[in-house]
């Protein structure tokens, strides 16, 4: 068990989402930095999936019932253990009683917290995820807050541990610095309908994450984007890094929790790979779309996949090694 | 079956099939017969397939399935296939609805703007056959086709903060129900008692794609009974 004593600014329960319930108007959802998200669950001894708390801007204040190991992977927060820093991106024991404190973030937005065994609030729809539009799953259906009590699941039992002298190399962390990302992208299915000065903008000009931006979207500031001909469109299927252009030409890029469809003209689709460096940029930051070509934006994906499976693997060999 | 298609690739792991470009129903028919028979010939890593007015997107795992070309050629020999398609008839769905009074504040404002009555409102409204072309906006949202013209209202000016889940509107040709508690702007006629999004039940969603919806008015008595029953 794990006693809630703050909540930080916007902390939910999240996995890794559900799935197959789009054609329900339920977005898959869950964690908006996968990379971080997997590697906190490895770093814990976790198989993959289990759900952790994804802390926004301003992290929890938590005192754990139960011996266990956690790990704090994400954006760079100041986390005291019991009064004392944490360090970032490796396991730690923590012990009945004990309190981890996490501050403001000082670089990139979202910081994951993987315990062994995960957090165990009951599934929903397949999912511990927490989908606030809807108000469901994770700890009901809404952000942690102080006096919140979260289960943790009895997984495998991290015997014998040593002092974990071991964490990720800085190389595992390093798409989160900067204020100014670049985030690569593919045309979106109405590219062509833009302008030919929008489409050169949107890949030139950089534009601003601004203080409207959550789980469901990023509205952008910078150059205005115009269809070459305006026109009604009939609302198609949008995911996570799909980028919808409203006739304010203002762009928005969809998120974890966006609506499933949209009526918008889609001028770009965010290479899913290049997701977790937006899902770690904040408000303030600037991005610049570098354009890709499809079979670029699958190379990639899969080239992340391996290297996030070397990571892991690596992160399990330690772990046999304590035992 | 005949057809024109084109096939969009939206990202790593989705494509859309898409049939035309506007609201009709022979499209949305089409949309609904190609997911019955992509359903029917099930492949490893098709994770699921979403239909939208005249598309259908179709999610897969890239790691299992292949590439998007690989997807594309299994998506075209299944849709040049001539054999029959094996579609269940639509479901209907009659849909108990409140009009009026606390529960439907704007119908009044609805008659008006027609030069109706009340009871000519709720006559013309449930008295519709509406087709669930989609659903999206959010979790079990209908999209309704088949308002009457006459009944054609423009969105309130100011949308309400809070629209109670339950709740039947109508926005310019369209009508459908709020299946949760948003902030919106339809003009609200009534409120249905029954729940069209439960993420506990077996179907989270009590309306599907390709179903048919007709509404039953029903009294503030029957209302009340429905929801002590719920």
């Amino acid at each position: 068990m794990i006693d809630v004593l703050e909540g930080g600014f916007f902390t939910t329960v999240q996995d890794r989402g559900r799935s197959g319930y789009r054609h329900v108007g339920v977005p898959p959802g869950g964690v908006m930095d996968v990379w971080a998200y997997r590697l906190a669950n490895a770093l814990v001894g976790n198989a993959g999936d289990e759900a952790v708390l994804e802390a926004t801007m301003v992290g929890p204040t938590l005192r754990f019932h139960v011996e266990t190991v956690i790990a704090v992977c994400g954006g760079d927060f100041p986390c005291m253990l019991n009064g004392r820093p944490l360090p970032l991106w490796k396991p730690a024991i923590v012990r009945p009683g004990d309190v981890l404190k996490i501050g403001v973030c000082r670089a990139g937005w979202r910081a994951y917290i993987a315990v062994t065994g995960g957090i165990a609030v009951p599934p929903v729809m397949g999912s511990r995820s927490t989908y606030v539009p809807a108000r469901l799953g994770g700890l009901s259906g809404r952000p942690l807050q102080p006096g919140d009590v979260l289960p943790v699941g009895s997984g495998r039992r991290n015997d014998a541990v040593g002092r974990l002298r071991w964490g990720l190399a800085q190389a595992a962390s390093r798409y989160i610095a900067g204020k100014r990302k670049t985030v690569r992208a593919i045309p979106g299915p109405e590219y062509g309908e833009f302008t030919p000065e929008s489409r050169r903008q949107f890949f030139a000009a950089c534009y601003e994450v601004t203080a409207r931006s959550d789980r469901i979207g990023y509205r952008l500031a910078g150059p205005a984007l115009a269809l070459e001909r305006e026109r009604e469109m009939v609302s198609e299927a949008v995911v996570f890094g799909t980028v919808q252009v409203p006739s304010s030409g203002q762009p928005i890029v969809l998120m974890a929790d966006s609506q499933t469809t949209g009526g918008y003209p889609r001028i770009a689709q965010v290479a899913a790979a290049d997701l977790p460096v937006l899902a770690q940029a904040r408000p303030g930051d600037h991005i610049q779309f570098a354009l890709i070509a499809r079979e670029e934006a699958v190379r990639l994906y899969s080239e992340q996949q391996r290297w996030l499976g070397r990571w892991i693997a690596a992160i399990r060999c330690q772990w046999r090694r304590e035992q | 079956m005949t057809m024109e298609y084109t096939l969009v690739p939206l990202c790593e792991y989705a494509v859309t099939i898409r049939f035309a470009d506007r609201i009709d129903e022979r499209v949305n028919d089409v949309v609904h017969e190609v997911a019955a028979r992509l359903e029917g010939a099930r492949k490893e890593g098709i994770i699921e397939m979403v239909p939208a007015f005249s598309s259908l997107t179709v999610y897969y795992d890239p790691f299992v399935v292949g590439s998007a070309a690989d997807v594309c050629a299994w998506l075209r020999e299944h849709l040049k296939s001539s054999e029959p398609v094996v579609r269940p008839p639509a479901r209907t769905v009659v849909i108990p609805v409140c009009y009026g009074g606390e529960l439907g504040p704007d119908l009044a404002e609805v008659a008006r703007f027609h030069g109706m009555t009340e009871d000519e409102v709720v006559a013309l409204h449930a008295g519709g056959r509406y087709r669930v072309y989609m659903i999206g906006f959010s979790p079990g949202f209908a999209y309704l086709g088949g308002l009457s013209p006459r009944l054609a209202t423009p969105r309130r000016r100011v949308p309400r903060t809070m629209v109670p889940a339950g709740s039947v509107g109508i926005a310019g040709a369209q009508t459908g129900v709020y299946p949760l508690a948003t902030p919106g702007g339809w003009q609200l006629i009534g409120r249905t008692p029954v729940k069209l999004f439960d993420p506990h039940g077996e179907k989270p969603s009590l309306l599907s794609a390709g179903d048919i919806v007709q509404f039953r008015p029903i009294g503030r008595e029957e209302f009340a009974r429905w929801e002590r029953e719920r």
